[in-house]
């Protein structure tokens, strides 16, 4: 067995609703990911740091609070100054079509809004986390 | 050569100097390459920074409330002015290799606290409760300079002692309703507390256990020819944070007691010694490995199969071959 690709599962914010969250890290789970679930209402600092500790390849941020279009970034800003850079970032969660361009502009590389099956999920972090 | 490389020199000089990416970029050398990570792990050898570090295990059956505990533990090292390191142990999948690993849920608040560092990982299929690159882990902790270092294991049941080779320290944690008192005399896990705690003291049953595990110390013999008082028995209930500034209090006071008695000393030098054995079993099977590939293997399990070797036999042979 291959090195596992060691993911964290984070969700900033302050809504409570986690089901998306452990159904996708169950996934990444059977899919002979290593993945670091740290529970509810999260700063991006708390993430960040969390994420640098575990040496993950990826990051995936689930939030239904309505406030990804400032956490999200946030993530990716921090990890850059952190140079961490290099750790993949998705998110996931009730996110609006036309809120997606600027997420990815800011530097989260895929949106998994609801309804995507996990395969599509687990297919792209283990195609495009950094080697 | 950079961290992100491998480079030993480059890691080692990053976690003397402090850099936490380095520590954790060193970690998952050692998990990932157990090879190539040597030269950086002899280099911490001699770079005499290690034995410093007071290593406490904390083990006890799945949902006990090892990592609140270990939550509220950092929180009270903290208090007190110390730095703590911490390993979070949880089991892999033996069928994907994937595992979940959530024992940090219940410490976030210490993510950001630049005198905590804290590492999850996968056991891998390494069966006793620790993965096998624990011991790698806590040399890296170590030498970084954490004045504690924490280590939850996986959650065992009754015969996973692996900790006591790796920690200076261990606390079991118990709790009321699983079992009765044979439960507690039976030989394994029960043997191998500096420190018994019984967490969910509010729950009934809890006063049983505490008298079980008492009853089953004073009939323990002791460690013959040294002055070591038996271990203590606490309650606790860590949700609440009650009881768990009293168990870091004791655990000074054990680790202060295996010192003087000399203890300590005797742990770290069998610690040592089991990571040499461990490093000449690795070696040696490193060397045979070209005599042990598929063709190689299949002509001799044949032998062994129609009857005509056995197996110590051609582990003999392999020896020879190889050596002599």
């Amino acid at each position: 067995m291959s090195n596992p690709i060691r993911v964290l599962i984070a969700k900033p914010g302050l809504d409570g609703h986690d089901r998306g969250a452990k159904v996708i890290a169950r996934a990444l789970r059977d899919a002979g990911m290593e993945v670091i679930y740290t529970g509810l209402r999260q700063t991006p600092e708390q993430i960040v740091e969390a994420a640098i500790q575990e040496d993950v390849a990826c990051i995936g941020l689930s939030c239904l609070s309505g406030a990804h279009g400032h956490l999200f970034p946030r993530v990716v800003e921090l990890l850059a100054e952190k140079d961490a850079a290099d750790i993949l970032v998705v998110g996931g969660g009730v996110i609006p079509d036309e809120d997606i361009p600027a997420l990815k502009d800011a530097g989260i590389s895929e949106i998994f809004t609801p309804g995507t099956p996990t395969t599509t999920t687990v297919e792209y972090i283990r195609n495009n986390v950094h080697k | 050569m950079s961290i992100s490389s491998g480079d030993p020199l480059a890691l080692l000089n990053g976690i003397t100097s402090g850099q936490r990416r380095a520590l954790a970029r060193a970690i998952s050398f050692c998990e990932n390459s157990p090879d190539e990570s040597r030269p950086l792990i002899s280099a911490l050898y001699r770079s005499k920074r290690l034995g410093r570090s007071k290593v406490v295990g904390i083990t006890g059956s799945p949902g006990v409330g090892k990592s609140t505990l270990t939550g509220f533990l950092i929180r009270h090292l903290r208090t007190r002015g110390y730095s703590v390191g911490v390993i979070l142990i949880d089991p892999s999948s033996p069928f994907t290799g994937g595992a979940l690993l959530g024992d940090r849920i219940r410490m976030s608040e210490s993510n950001t606290d630049t005198g905590v560092f804290i590492r999850s990982m996968g056991s891998r299929g390494h069966l006793g409760g620790l993965s096998l690159a624990t011991q790698d882990t806590v040399s890296l902790l170590d030498a970084f300079g954490f004045d504690y270092i924490l280590i939850e294991t996986v959650g065992i049941g009754q015969a996973e002692t692996e900790i006591v080779k790796t920690a200076d320290l261990t606390v079991v944690v118990a709790v009321p309703g699983l079992g009765d008192e044979i439960q507690i005399i039976k030989a394994g896990v029960m043997e191998i507390g500096d420190i018994f705690v019984v967490n969910k003291a509010d729950k009934d049953g809890a006063e049983k256990v505490i008298t079980e595990i008492n009853m089953m110390l004073d009939m323990a013999p002791g460690v013959p020819g040294k002055d070591l008082p038996r271990p203590p028995v606490l309650r606790c209930i860590a949700n609440r944070d009650q009881g768990v500034s009293e168990l870091l209090t004791a655990v000074d006071e054990r680790w202060l007691q295996l010192d003087i008695s000399d203890i300590l000393l005797v742990r770290r030098r069998e610690r040592i010694w089991q990571a040499v054995n461990e490093s000449l079993h690795y070696s040696l099977m490193l060397n045979l490995r070209p005599y042990l590939s598929v063709p190689s293997r299949h002509s001799l399990v044949e032998r062994i199969r129609l009857g005509e070797s056995s197996p110590f036999e051609e582990a003999q042979g392999l020896l020879h071959q190889k050596f002599f």
